[in-house]
C-alpha cells in the first residue's frame, strides 16, 4: 500500500474533533444572518471584468516570408493561419513541458520502485513515451518553422495550457506524492494531449496542409499508445492496492 | 520552567549555522498535523520577517551597529527560511490565507487576554474582530471559487462567522493611530505583545500584497486588494502603540527578547516532535542574539538591560481555541469604531473616515459581494439541502 493510502491521523474533517465541530456549526447558525444563499453573489463583478477585459495576448506575426511559407499560405487562402499557429504553439509548449514532467515521474518511479521493490510501470516503456514526447516537440518546432513562424514564441493558447498544467507539475514534483498519484497526472496530460492532436489533424486537413496532417497522424498513433499504457499502469496500481491482501 | 534572560547565554552566534538541506526540510502535513502547528509556523515566519526588517532599517540609520546587525540578521533570515519552508506545497494560496487569518484570530485573542494594560487589550480586541470578519470573507471565497471547505484548514478550532463587517473597516489613516505605551512605565510583556501582533499583521499585509495579483479571478483580486488595505491599517494601528521614544538599542533588545519568548511559547505547546526541536533550537539561537545585544546595550548606552527586560520569560502564549473569548468580544464590541485614538460607538465616527470609506466602496464592495448570504457549513455550502436540490 502506498504511503498516502494508509489510514492515519487526518484532522481535516468535522469527525476528527466532534466537540469543537458541534460548537462551530451551532455558532455558524446562531451568528450568521439568515439569508438565501445561492453562491452567485460574485457574478456581477465577474461579468463586469469579463466585459471590460483585454486578451491574454496575441499570436506573433511570422517573421520570415520563405517560399515554403508562401506555398503554405497559398493553400490556406481564405483561412486563418493565426488559429493554426496558435494551436501549433500550444502543442509545442505542451509536448516540451511534457518531456520535463515525464522526467520528473521517471525519477519518482525509479526511486520509489527501488525502495518498495515494485512498480507497475515499465521504466523502458516510460522512457520510450518520454522520448516520443521530445520527438513530437521537434516535429512541431519544424512545422512552425516551415510556416515561417517563430517556434520560440509563446502563443496565447500555449500560455493558457501552461497555466492549466501548473497543478499537474506541482503534484509530480512533490516528493511526497506516490506512483499512482503521479500516474493520474500523466493520464490527465495524455488524455488532453490525445484530444489536442486529434483536433490538430482536423485543423490541418481543413486547411489543406496534407503533408503536415500526415505527420501528425503518425504522432497521434503514438499518443494513442501513450494513453493506453498510462491508463493501464494507473488502473493496475490502484486496483492492486484496492484488492484484499495486496502486497503493495 | 521559567527561562531566565540573564543567566542563559544561548547558542553562540558563531555556532548558528545552516545548510540548504537543513533550511529545506520535510514540510508539515496539511492533512495530518494539528492546525496549531501551522499557526505557529506562520506566526514565527512573521516574527522573523519583522526582526529582519527592523534590523535592516536600523542598519540604515546607525553606522556603528551595522556589523552586529548584519551578523545577526543573516541568521534571522535563515531562521525565517527554515520556518516558512515548513508549509507544504499543497496549500492553495487561499488555504494559506485561511491559516494566516487563523493566526490573526487565535494569537490576537490570546494576547488580548494576557495584556495587562486595558487600553492595549482594547486595541487587540478591536483588531481581532476585523480579522475575524476576514476569515468569514475568505472562507466564502475558498468555498465559492475553489469549492473547498475552510474548516479543512481550521480543524474546527476557529469560527467562520461575520465580525465587524470588512466593508466598514476602512478608515481615514488618522483614525488608525492609537496612543502608544509609555516606555518608562509599561510592563515588558506589553512591549513584547505589541511586537508579536504587529509582526503578524505586517507579514499578513505583505503576503496578501504578494499573492493578490497571482489570482486570475477578478473577485479574488479585488478581495485581496481590499483586505490587504485593512492589514495596512492594522500595521499602522499596532505600530503606533509602540513608544517612539525608545532608543534603537532598547527596541532591538525587546525584539530579541520577544523572539525568544515566542519560540519558548511555541516549544511549550508544540505537538509535532520534529517541529518542537526546531523551536527549541531557535530559542537557544535567540538567547544567543539577546546576549550579543545586551552587551551592545551596555557598551553604547551604558545602561543595564535589566531596566528594559524581564528577569525571566513571561508565561507562554496560549495556543488553543479562543472561541468563547472571541464570541463574547463579538457580542460586546462589534459596533465599536475608531475616532482618532479612541474607540467609540459606530454612531460617533468621524466625518473623515465616513468620507474615506464611502469613496473606497463607491464602485462596489468585494468583501460584501463574495460573502452575500454565506453561511458556513461542514463540507461547503454545496453540502446544504437547497444547493444539492
Amino acid at each position: 500500500m502506498e504511503k498516502s493510502t494508509q489510514m492515519g491521523m487526518n484532522r481535516t474533517g468535522v469527525d476528527a474533533s466532534p466537540i469543537h465541530s458541534k460548537e462551530m456549526v451551532r455558532g455558524s447558525e446562531k451568528y450568521t444572518p439568515a439569508s438565501e444563499s445561492n453562491g452567485h453573489s460574485m457574478d456581477s463583478i465577474e461579468r463586469q471584468y469579463i466585459e471590460d477585459s483585454q486578451s491574454i495576448g496575441s499570436v506573433p506575426v511570422p517573421g520570415t516570408i520563405s517560399g515554403a511559407l508562401k506555398a503554405a499560405m497559398k493553400k490556406m487562402t481564405g483561412r486563418n493561419p493565426e488559429m493554426l499557429l496558435n494551436k501549433l504553439g500550444e502543442r509545442l509548449a505542451f509536448e516540451r513541458s511534457g518531456v520535463r514532467l515525464y522526467d520528473s515521474f521517471i525519477l519518482k518511479n525509479q526511486t520509489l520502485a527501488s525502495i518498495e521493490g515494485f512498480s507497475p510501470v515499465s521504466m523502458e516503456e516510460l522512457q520510450h513515451i518520454r522520448d516520443e514526447e521530445a520527438e513530437h516537440f521537434q516535429l512541431l518546432k519544424e512545422s512552425i518553422e516551415a510556416m515561417g513562424a517563430d517556434p520560440t514564441a509563446q502563443t496565447p493558447d500555449a500560455d493558457v495550457s501552461g497555466v492549466a498544467s501548473m497543478g499537474i507539475q506541482k503534484v509530480l514534483n512533490d516528493p511526497r506524492t506516490t506512483i499512482s498519484q503521479g500516474l493520474e497526472m500523466l493520464l490527465m496530460l495524455e488524455l488532453a494531449d490525445n484530444a489536442a492532436w486529434d483536433l490538430l489533424i482536423k485543423l490541418t486537413d481543413e486547411m489543406g496542409l496534407d503533408e503536415m496532417s500526415a505527420q501528425f497522424r503518425k504522432a497521434m498513433e503514438q499518443e494513442d499508445e501513450h494513453v493506453a499504457m498510462v491508463r493501464s499502469w494507473y488502473e493496475q496500481s490502484v486496483l492492486a492496492q484496492g484488492a484484499m491482501g495486496a502486497p503493495h | 520552567m521559567a527561562i531566565s534572560l540573564f543567566d542563559t547565554k544561548g547558542t553562540p552566534l558563531a555556532d548558528q549555522r545552516f545548510t540548504w538541506k537543513e533550511l529545506v526540510q520535510n514540510p508539515i502535513s496539511k492533512l495530518d498535523d494539528d492546525a496549531f502547528t501551522r499557526v505557529r509556523v506562520i506566526l514565527m515566519n512573521g516574527i522573523e520577517q519583522q526582526a529582519n526588517r527592523f534590523q535592516h532599517m536600523c542598519s540604515q540609520m546607525n553606522g556603528e551597529l551595522r556589523e552586529p546587525l548584519a551578523n545577526i540578521r543573516r541568521v534571522e533570515h535563515h531562521q525565517q527560511t527554515m520556518i516558512n519552508w515548513l508549509l507544504s506545497g499543497d496549500h492553495s494560496p487561499i488555504e494559506t490565507t485561511i491559516g494566516y487569518e487563523q493566526v490573526a484570530i487565535e494569537v490576537t485573542a490570546a494576547i488580548a487576554q494576557q495584556e495587562p494594560d486595558e487600553y492595549l487589550a482594547q486595541v487587540y480586541r478591536f483588531g481581532l474582530l476585523e480579522d475575524f470578519d476576514h476569515m468569514y470573507r475568505y472562507s466564502a471565497l475558498l468555498d465559492r471559487m475553489e469549492g473547498k471547505d475552510a474548516n479543512n484548514i481550521l480543524q474546527s478550532y476557529t469560527d467562520v462567522i461575520p465580525g465587524r463587517p470588512t466593508v466598514d473597516e476602512h478608515r481615514h489613516p488618522t483614525d488608525d493611530l492609537r496612543d502608544h505605551y509609555d516606555r518608562t512605565t509599561a510592563q515588558p510583556i506589553s512591549k513584547m505583545n505589541a511586537l508579536t501582533i504587529m509582526s503578524g499583521e505586517y507579514q499578513t499585509r505583505d503576503y496578501y500584497m504578494n499573492i493578490g495579483p497571482t489570482f486570475s479571478d477578478p473577485v479574488a483580486r479585488q478581495l485581496y486588494a481590499e483586505i490587504a488595505s485593512i492589514e495596512e491599517q492594522h500595521v499602522t494601528q499596532y505600530g503606533s502603540i509602540i513608544d517612539p521614544n525608545e532608543t534603537m538599542l532598547e527596541k532591538w533588545l525587546l525584539y530579541e527578547a520577544n523572539e525568544a519568548y515566542n519560540y519558548y511559547s511555541c516549544m511549550e505547546s508544540e505537538t509535532n516532535p520534529r517541529i518542537k526541536a526546531i523551536w527549541e533550537r531557535f530559542l537557544d539561537y535567540e538567547l544567543g542574539h539577546l546576549n550579543v545585544v545586551m552587551n551592545l546595550f551596555k557598551k553604547h548606552e551604558r545602561r543595564d538591560p535589566a531596566e528594559i527586560l524581564p528577569q525571566a520569560l513571561p508565561e507562554p502564549i496560549a495556543y488553543q481555541s479562543q472561541r468563547g473569548f472571541v464570541r463574547a468580544t463579538l457580542e460586546r464590541e462589534v459596533n465599536l469604531r475608531a475616532a482618532n485614538t479612541r474607540f467609540v460607538d459606530k454612531s460617533e465616527e468621524r466625518e473623515a473616515s465616513l468620507q474615506y470609506r464611502a469613496h473606497m466602496n463607491s464602485e462596489g464592495s468585494p468583501s460584501e459581494a463574495v460573502a452575500a448570504g454565506y453561511v458556513w457549513q461542514p463540507g461547503t455550502e454545496l453540502s446544504g439541502k437547497a444547493a444539492a436540490a
